[in-house]
């Protein structure tokens, strides 16, 4: 009895998913074809930075929506702890490994990036290390949520991973205003507005907008996976 | 067109880039696929596949 009610949150969320899955991978698809088009043939090179300026496109979107979907695992390890609510952990679940996939593009991405223009693959200054402390953080969450034998232990343990790591989204953000680094600063999300002209601008938000589609097509299909896996354990249990 | 994939003299560093996102992007997409049709299979194969069935 406490599993159906525990289900009637899901169950809503299974009807908007089915509606809403199709819509959001057929766009994200079309995003990134556009975006693709524009990064590689309508941005121009850069004065400095020449053609690897390119790696751009996908760096900086996955570094945004690692952090930003860093924040939304926060937020539902909040709704999780704070209101209990049914949907939160199972979503944890599935947003955890998108995360780290985003921080792992950024960081590889950024890798190669450095290389030419640095002269280095990595260096541990205050960007990178912060960086890479979330992509960490997305690995522990994944890590602490199977933990235990019971899934409710391990929803618990990672949501409180989950808010306590938020204090690293700040840190990234303005470890290059803060400390020296090698790290260019912000040239998009700053006070007084961009600095980047529209001919690279407008590539990079399309791209941007293409990967925040990524995200919720991947956390939406992940969604209905884990709410029908722990359907299954119910199942189980209940049979025994 | 070969002056396109010489990227400027930065070939070896652009293009393994977008490999790399690629692979990680495009693998968490493939798991996930993959994760949804395993489940899909063993929720038909308990009957627990339609929605309003008993939970």
């Amino acid at each position: 009895m406490a599993g159906m009610h525990a289900l009637a949150n899901p169950a809503r969320f299974q009807r908007f998913s089915a509606r809403a899955l199709p819509w959001s991978a057929g766009l994200t698809a079309i995003l990134l074809l556009v975006g693709l088009y524009m990064a590689f043939f309508v941005a121009p090179p850069d004065y400095q930075q020449k053609e690897t300026v390119r790696i751009m496109f996908v760096h900086v979107p996955a570094a945004w929506w690692s952090m930003a979907g860093y924040a939304f695992l926060a937020g539902l390890g909040a709704a999780l702890l704070v209101w209990k609510h049914p949907l939160a952990a199972l979503m944890a679940r599935a947003a955890a490994p998108v995360g780290a996939a985003f921080a792992a593009t950024c960081l590889i991405t950024g890798s190669f990036w450095g290389r030419p223009m640095w002269g280095t693959w990595w260096v541990w200054d205050a960007r990178l290390t912060s960086m890479l402390v979330l992509f960490f953080l997305f690995l522990g969450h994944i890590a602490l949520s199977r933990a235990f034998d019971s899934p409710e232990r391990g929803d618990k343990a990672a949501a409180i991973l989950a808010l306590v790591g938020v204090i690293n989204l700040p840190i990234i953000k303005f470890s290059v205003d803060w400390w020296n680094t090698l790290h260019q600063p912000a040239s998009v999300m700053k006070l007084g507005g961009t600095t980047i002209h529209s001919s690279i601008l407008i590539p990079l938000l399309v791209m941007a907008v293409a990967f925040f589609m990524l995200f919720v097509t991947l956390v939406l299909m992940r969604t209905e996976t884990e709410i029908g896996r722990r359907r299954l354990e119910m199942a189980a249990l209940a049979a025994e | 067109m070969s002056g396109f994939f010489a990227m400027g003299g930065y070939a070896a560093y652009v293009w393994p880039a977008y490999a790399a996102a690629l692979i990680a992007l495009g693998g968490v997409t493939l798991m996930s696929l993959f994760a949804r049709a395993r489940v899909r299979r063993e929720l038909r194969a308990r009957g627990l596949d339609r929605r309003g069935a008993k939970s």
